[in-house]
Formats: C-alpha cells, structure tokens, sequence
C-alpha cells in the first residue's frame, strides 16, 4: 500500500507543481522554479512508488466510496501500469528542468505561469490514468490530460498557426473519448461494473464477469478501444491532429506529449485487450495491420516533411505503429495459444514504449535547442550546425541511431524483439488439442516483418536526411551560422535521455524480468509465470554484440588516430568536379535529398509539386517567356520563374477529415431549425425523449 | 576453432580479390589485359601509406564513417556462417542483426557523404538509401524463405542446408530466392546494371560519388569495407544456390573459395553483358527483386 500512497503524493505534487506560480508575478524566476522543483520531487517520489510496487511483486489496489454513483474509487498498480509509469515519471521532469532555459518565464511572461500550472496537470493525470480502474474515474481523468496537453500545446495562442493547430487537436480528442465513453457504457453493460483490471486477489471481491461475455459485445468494445484510443496514439488514418500539435507546442511539451502522452493511447488499447475475453483472430490480425500501415506511411510521410518537427512527429506515428505491430502479434498469440508471439510481441511493444519515450524526447529537445539557436523550425534552412553546436550535434546523431533501429543502441533491441515474434509466426508449434509442434503458424503475420523491414530502411532515410541537412555541410542562413550549443540545464535533461537510449542499448536484459512479469499478467497465465524472455530472445547476445560493435569501433578508431598522426592531414575545400568556389546553395537539401524516394510514394502521398512546365528541346526561360505570353498557367500564378516546389500536406487531414467537416458545416445549420432558443420548446423535446424511453421499456427490447 | 580461424583469416584477406576477379572477367570480355588480380590489395597498401586531405566542412563524422562501417560489416561478416561451417557468433535472431549491421553502415556512409555539403554527394547518398528502401524488404523475404524451410531463426541452423527439405517443395521458392537476392547483391553493392564502379561522370554514380571526399587511409578502409560487403553478401547468396559440401573441412573449404570466386566470375559476367540501367529504372529492377523472394516466400507458405 506505501507505494500506492506515494503514487497518490507524486500526483498530487505534479498537478499542484504550477499552482504557487500562478501566485506570483508573471516573470518570476522563482515561481517557475518552485514549480520544476515540484514537478522533480513528484516525480522522485513516483519513481520510488514503482519501484516499492514491483519489489513487492503483488499488483496493489484500491478501492474506496466516493462522490459519484458509478461504482467506487477504485485505482490499481501492476507491472503494466508500472511499465507506463516510468516514462511518465521520467520525461516530464527532464522536460521542465529543460523549459527553465528554454521557456523562461521572464522572456515569456504571457504564457509562462499557465504553461508551468498545465504542463504539471498533464504529468498527474497521466500517472493516474494508468493507475485509474474505474471506468468514470479513467474518463475524469482523460478528459483532465486532454485538456491540460491542449493548453500546454496552445502556450503560444497568439499564433493562428497554433490556434488552428489546437483546434484539430481539440475535435480529434473528444472524438476519440466519445468512443471511449460508449466503450466504458458497453463495458458496465456486459460486466455489471466500471470496474476493470483490478487483480482478483486485491482488497475487494472482483466480479467482473468479462470472461462470460458475448463474443460479438467483446468485439464492439475492442473496436471502440482501437478507434478512441487510437486517436489518442496517432494510428493512421486517426493521426490528423498530431503533426499539427506536436509542430506548434513548445518543445519540452511536445517531448511529454510525443513520448509519453501518445503512448496512453497504447496503455488503452492493451489494457483492454487484456482484460476482455479471448477474441477471434481479426482483432490481432487488425490491430498488426493498422499497425504497419501506420508505420510504412507515418514514416514515409515524415520523409517528405520541410519542418523539423512536423518531421518527428510524423517519426512518432510510425514508432507507434511499430508498437502497435508488436500489441497485434501478442493478441494474435493469445487467439492462438502461443505464448511465444506473446511475450516477444508484447515484449518488445512496451520495451519500445521506454525506448520510444527515450530518443524521441531527446529529439524534440534536441529540436528545441536548435530553434533556441537558429529561430526556424524549418530544416532547409538550418545546416553546418555540427561544428557549431556539437554537443547538440552529437547528441541528435546518437538518438537518430537509436529511432533507425540500429545496433547498439536501445531501438534496436525492441524491434529486434517484434521482429523475432513475427518471424516465430512461420514455424509451426504448440497449441491445445493437436500435437505438439505440428499447430500451423501464421505466415501472413511474418508479412509484418517485411513491413518492419521497410520502415526500418525508410526511417534511416529520414534521419539521415535531417541529420544532413541540419547539421552537417555549411550553414545555409546567417542564424544558422551563428548557432551555439546550449547551456546545462537545456544539455543536461538530454544528456539523461541519451545515457539511457545508451543502457538499453548495452543492458536490454535489465529490462526483462519486468516484461515477462506483464507478458504473464496480461494473457491470464498463458505465458507461465517465470517465462524467461531470455530462452526465446538471448538479450545477453546481443549485448555482447553491442559491446563488440562499441569496442571494435573504438579500437579502430585509436589506430586510426595514431596512424594519421604521423601523417600530414591538410584541409582544402569539397570537391565538387573542380568548381571552385562552391555555396552554400548549391549543397543537397533536405527535400532534394528526400525527392527521389518520394516520387516512389507519390501513390500513397500526393505531394503537392510546383514547377514549370518545360516543353520543347530549348524551352525558353521562363522570364522570356512570360514576355512572350506564352507562359503555362501552371506557372502564371506562380511567377517566380524557374522554380521547384514540393509539399506535403498531411493527405487525410487536408482531402478527406477538412472537406468532411466543411460540408459537416454546410449541412448541419439545417439542424438549428431544432433549436428556437425557447425553454419551452427544449422542455417539449425532453417530455417527448422521456415519453419514448417509457414506450421503449414498455414493450421491452 | 581452426573453422573459425579460417572463417576469420578468409573474412579479412579474401575479400579485395573479389572486385580483382570481376575486373579481369570483365578485361576478358572486353578483349583487354586489365588489371591484375591483386590490384585491390595493392590499391589498399598504397592509400593506407598516403597523407589524407579533409574538406574544410566536415565533422569528426566524416572519419568515424568509415570506421562505423568497417566495424559493421566485419561483425556482420561474423554472424554469417561460411560455406557449410558454422558462424564464430550465431544466437537466435542473429539474422536481424546482421541486417542491421548492414544498416548501420549504410547510416554512416550516407551521413559522412552529407558532411561534405558536395551536391554530388549527396545525390549519391540520396540514391543509395532510396534504393535500400526497396533491397532491405527483398533481403528479409528472403530470410523469411530460408526460415520456414529450415524453421530456425538464427543464421547458421538457417542456412546449414536449405535443399534438406523436399527437394519438390523447396526447388522452386529457393530459384527466386536466389534470383531476388543476386539483385540485391547487385544494387547492395553498386554494380552493373544498379550502378557502374567505372564511370567517370560524377552525376551517374551512386556508391563512388559518396566517397569522393574521402581520401587516404579513409579512402582505403571504405574500398576495404565494401569489398567485405560484397563478401559477406555473396556468402549468403552461396547457401542458397550452391549449397553443397562434403563433410571433410579441406575439401569444403577450398570448395568455399572456389564457389566464392566462381560468383565473383558470374557478377563479372553479368556486368559485361549488361548496360547500366537508368536511374529511373532501378527502382523497377529491385521491386522485381521484391517480387522474386515475396514469390519465393508465398510458395513455401501456400
């Protein structure tokens, strides 16, 4: 119970953090301090809470009356809260120990205060809704962590950019928590209770009856819980408000928000799928397809992408479907009785939660510092930072490493896991009622590795192309000439991130035991207790792999070193075919870079293309042909003469949910014929609503 | 522990006598003497005893590139079992690993071509990692084949001996199998008719053009570590179509050169009598590979 009560004090220290600011003068130092002093010790304290509730190695719970008629208050710690905890407790106090340089209050005396009071509002109820087991409490809750991301993400309301931003976020919520409001309704009428996920052997009598449910009533809830909580995770197509929120807030929010905020949609999604009944096979096959779909198009979306954020937010949908492709596979393996698929699915989902909140909220800080140094988001115009800030430079480098998947750090080691779960699905093996060995495996799913294979090689691309362009060649604009690395408190909080993309990259076996403990949990004792991740998955192997990858390298490189002392290094200029003074210029872009891949996604994408239309053998330039008349109208408006451009608008949002809501808007005024704005009239539809329901239990459906 | 000295000694002195036997097969085709056989050994000795020239503009990336990559490809090189013989380090799923090694290396080398700020090479790094999008799904098709045939998951159970199975079962995928990953050898290692190593026009290159500005020992340990990548994947691509081996370590094993040398000829072969597709096209060429070892795989899963 003493874990759970510091949980409850954590909470409470997070979501009060910005209160006494608010107290204060509007550029106080001081205030702003308190409250990251506050969010740190909460957030300690929530450390130390986790950690006493797995040392006990029994979930706690508890449940008590409360105000509300639905049930009681009832909030449980197992491993799986414990897995999501971590980065809750984690990030966000990185993150505000960052704002104190990044978004001091005494340059931002407008939104500081509120941004502080929100931002630790977000941190709390995130800790409770993975602590919340009581359907009305989880919506409460939600609804306070959507609210609280909304105005932390909207900090800068004076922009219209971020206004309307805001805006998509807000409708795109409360969608989602609509279907989690009619999930938790079906829910209370398939068990009888609010309640869900409390461990049976808790303080009070557990009577869900989950497991006797029908079939098609489980399907419906499952698929509710795909779509309110997908919209929160960013699943494609629900991702629309995500580039937008994630591009506009201030960096540290978009760290918690893309880190750790997204990864509630996750908790949702395998949360329910646990504690409802053992589906048919399309709930995993559906969930590991959205899943890949959403990680070959997030990525390939985030290539085209000109802004540094947008960029990694678009890199955030793909890291979810990528989680989501492992949550898939590991409901699939409770469908077909196969522990393995679940606990190297499940498995390296959640391990790809912790590595997922790791580099990408290195990058989004990462991404703040460069705009603290350079003043644009914009990636064509940044370059050479890496003999500039290098600190910066090299801390970027190694969470690029670690989003592409590759050894030796921490996202290798995750996806390693999906990848090896999914290829467990062509081997036959065991399963209740046929021999053993002989059960059919499920090629189909290993279709999934291909898929991973490909967001692996898209997403080197994508990072290497902002890498490239950001940080190495020479500096396109004078702000980027003039970039300089941060100071501590911003190079710090980063430098933690990355130490620990670093350990779970060299350690992934400190990891295992929590995993297999939830792996046992989650699937009902499919997979047996004391299942070790290691016999199916040798972490230790790849361990020493990555050892020998750091220390081979190293080794090389001290030869190297002493080899070229003892030669003449000279410096000269890039060759570039014996041109002589080369500039900036004329070094690759970003979207140049990007260009040839993306006219292989065209299909997928529709990019929107500028250029212009270039007819005969010697077409004319396009200044001369303007005094012609003879310009293309393509390019009349345009009237720039010879130029390339090329957008990548999000397609869902902009030609399909846009042209939706707009003829949403046309049609619905219609409607307000309904509404006179007489009481009278209201009352009448009440007495009319009531007289139906008493007909409807009249005859008794 | 002789195997695995072999394996060792094979790993690091074998490989720059690949591109030497392409180059003389391809001298022969063209009726010319060419190079001798050994002219990549000598090309290295010389450039590890040069002076180095840096651009101005890069980063201490530029030279760890090579290292990276050197270092990736060699651990890769490890994990891949040789012949019949059984790879020094095998675990299971140390085929994704291998894969990503592979990655890792092309991150570095398309990142030190960045560093450079050359627009040259950048385009080649552009193209090299578009044309990965495509080779790394054919790669893992592949594996997925060789997996449900051998129903292991780590390389060296995986690879020990696909025509094990049914010989009517596994013929056919293991053909397209092997059709497939010879393109991604081809594209993987910037040949004919993916790129031309010979050409003299900086726009047309791919892996050239992205280690223009290296030169010196850089140079050397990237033409060393692409010559161990041309190695290592023509090593993989032998299990698949010349699976056979004796059981008695001296005749396997220069049974094992001879197959890898006689590949070699056939990369040299297929380099003479093809021209260089346009850029445009390569795409279409490496989904072909795609469909290959997608077909392979639907064949054994049917």
């Amino acid at each position: 119970m003493m874990s759970l009560w510091l949980m409850f004090g954590a909470i409470a220290l997070l979501c009060v953090s910005g209160g006494p600011a608010l107290l204060g003068p509007r550029r106080s130092a001081l205030g702003q301090r308190v409250a990251t002093g506050l969010v740190v010790l909460g957030s300690a304290l929530g450390l130390v809470g986790v950690g006493l509730a797995l040392a006990a190695r029994t979930p706690v719970s508890l449940a008590v009356g409360w105000f509300l008629p639905a049930g009681r208050f009832a909030v449980g710690l197992d491993p799986l809260s414990a897995v999501f905890l971590v980065p809750i407790f984690l990030v966000p106090a990185l993150g505000s120990v960052y704002g104190l340089e990044y978004w001091p209050q005494a340059q931002h005396p407008e939104n500081g205060r509120k941004l502080s009071f929100f931002y630790g509002l977000l941190a709390g109820a995130m800790a409770l809704v993975v602590i919340a087991r009581n359907g009305v409490l989880f919506l409460i809750v939600w609804e306070v962590m959507a609210m609280a991301s909304f105005f932390a993400a909207t900090a800068e309301d004076d922009d219209p950019a971020v206004r309307s931003a805001g805006w998509v976020y807000l409708v795109a919520t409360h969608i989602g928590t609509l279907c989690l409001i009619a999930m938790f309704a079906l829910w209370k009428h398939a068990t009888g209770t609010y309640m869900f996920g409390m461990p049976s052997t808790g303080n009070w009598a557990a009577t869900t009856q989950a497991d006797a449910m029908p079939l098609g009533l489980a399907g419906a809830i499952f698929v509710l819980a795909l779509i309110g909580f997908g919209c929160k995770a960013g699943l494609m197509p629900l991702h629309v408000w995500l580039p937008g929120t994630h591009a506009n807030a201030p960096s540290h929010v978009s760290a918690v928000m893309s880190g750790v905020m997204l990864k509630m949609g996750v908790y949702g999604i395998v949360r329910m799928a646990g504690v409802l009944p053992v589906g048919p096979s399309w709930w995993g096959g559906v969930v590991l397809g959205v899943g890949a779909a959403t990680g070959v198009l997030g990525i390939a979306m985030a290539l085209g992408q000109g802004d540094l954020k947008r960029l990694l937010a678009y890199s955030s949908i793909e890291n979810i479907g990528i989680i989501l492709m492992g949550v898939g596979l590991a409901v699939l393996g409770r469908t077909y009785h196969r522990p393995e698929w679940v606990l190297l699915g499940l498995g390296g989902a959640l391990l790809h939660v912790w590595n997922h909140g790791l580099f990408k909220s290195l990058l989004f800080l990462n991404a703040g510092s460069v705009m603290h140094a350079a003043h644009t988001r914009a990636i064509d115009r940044l370059g050479g930072l890496g003999s500039r800030m290098p600190r910066t430079a090299g801390l970027f480098l190694l969470g690029a490493v670690a989003i592409c998947a590759l050894p030796p750090l921490n996202g290798f080691v995750s996806e390693w896991l999906i990848y090896l779960g999914l290829l467990h699905t062509v081997a036959p093996g065991n399963s209740p009622g046929i021999p053993p060995g002989t059960a059919p495996g499920l090629p189909v799913a290993a279709l999934g590795a291909v898929a991973l294979a490909m967001i692996g090689a898209l997403a080197a691309a994508c990072f290497v192309k902002l890498l490239g362009a950001a940080f190495l060649g020479t500096p396109r604009t004078a702000a980027a000439e003039h970039a300089h690395d941060p100071r501590k408190t911003m190079l710090g909080p980063m430098i933690v991130l990355a130490a620990g993309c670093i350990l779970l990259g060299l350690a992934p076996w400190l990891a295992a035991p929590l995993l297999e403990r939830v792996a046992t949990g989650w699937s009902g004792e499919l997979v047996p207790a004391g299942t070790a991740i290691q016999a199916l998955a040798p972490l230790t192997s790849i361990s020493l792999a990555a050892g020998g990858l750091i220390a081979g390298t190293g080794v090389l490189l001290v030869l190297l070193y002493q080899m070229l002392k003892r030669r003449t290094v000279a410096r000269a200029g890039t060759w570039d075919c014996g041109y002589a003074r080369p500039t900036a210029r004329m070094q690759y872009t970003g979207s140049s870079f990007a260009q040839f891949l993306m006219s292989l996604w065209t299909w997928a994408l529709w990019p929107q293309i500028e250029r212009p239309q270039v007819a005969g053998l010697f077409p004319p330039a396009p200044g001369a042909a303007e005094v012609a008349g003879k310009t293309p109208a393509r390019i009349a408006g345009a009237g720039a003469g010879a130029r390339f451009a090329m957008f990548l608008p999000d397609t869902i949002l902009e030609r399909l949910v846009l042209p939706t809501f707009r003829l949403a808007n046309r049609l619905l005024p219609k409607l307000r014929l309904l509404q006179q704005g007489r009481i009278q009239i209201y009352v009448i539809y009440f007495l009319g609503i009531v007289l139906l329901l008493l007909l409807w239990g009249r005859i008794g459906f | 522990m002789l195997n695995t000295a072999i394996h060792l000694l094979l790993l690091l002195l074998l490989p720059p006598l690949l591109p030497g036997v392409i180059n003389k097969t391809k001298a022969l085709f063209a009726g010319r003497q060419g190079p001798p056989l050994l002219q990549s050994y000598y090309d290295l000795a010389k450039l590890m005893r040069k002076d180095l020239v840096l651009s101005s503009t890069t980063t201490w990336i530029f030279v760890a590139a090579p290292v990276v990559t050197l270092v990736a490809v060699l651990l890769a090189g490890l994990l891949l079992p040789l012949g019949p013989f059984g790879a020094p380090i095998a675990f299971t799923g140390d085929l994704i690993l291998f894969a990503y090694l592979l990655g890792l290396g092309r991150f570095f080398t398309t990142a030190a071509a960045l560093d450079t700020g050359s627009a040259f090479e950048g385009m080649g790094a552009a193209r090299e990692v578009t044309f990965a999008c495509l080779a790394e799904p054919a790669l893992f098709f592949a594996l997925l084949a060789l997996a449900k045939i051998s129903g292991a998951l780590d390389l060296s159970a995986m690879l020990h001996d696909p025509l094990a199975g049914p010989l009517h079962t596994v013929m056919a995928p293991l053909v397209l199998v092997a059709i497939g990953l010879f393109i991604v050898l081809l594209a993987e290692n910037c040949r004919i008719p993916v790129d031309d190593p010979n050409t003299h026009l900086e726009l047309t290159m791919i892996h050239e053009v992205m280690v223009l500005d290296h030169s010196g020992p850089l140079l050397g340990l990237v033409l060393y570590g692409a010559a161990i990548k041309l190695f290592v994947l023509s090593a993989l691509i032998l299990h698949v179509i010349a699976p056979f081996q004796t059981g008695h370590p001296w005749v396997d094993w220069p049974m094992f050169v001879g197959e890898m040398l006689g590949l070699a000829v056939g990369v040299g072969v297929t380099e003479s009598i093809m021209a260089r597709l346009q850029m445009r096209h390569v795409p279409y060429l490496l989904i072909a590979a795609v469909l290959f070892c997608g077909f392979g795989f639907v064949l054994l899963v049917r």
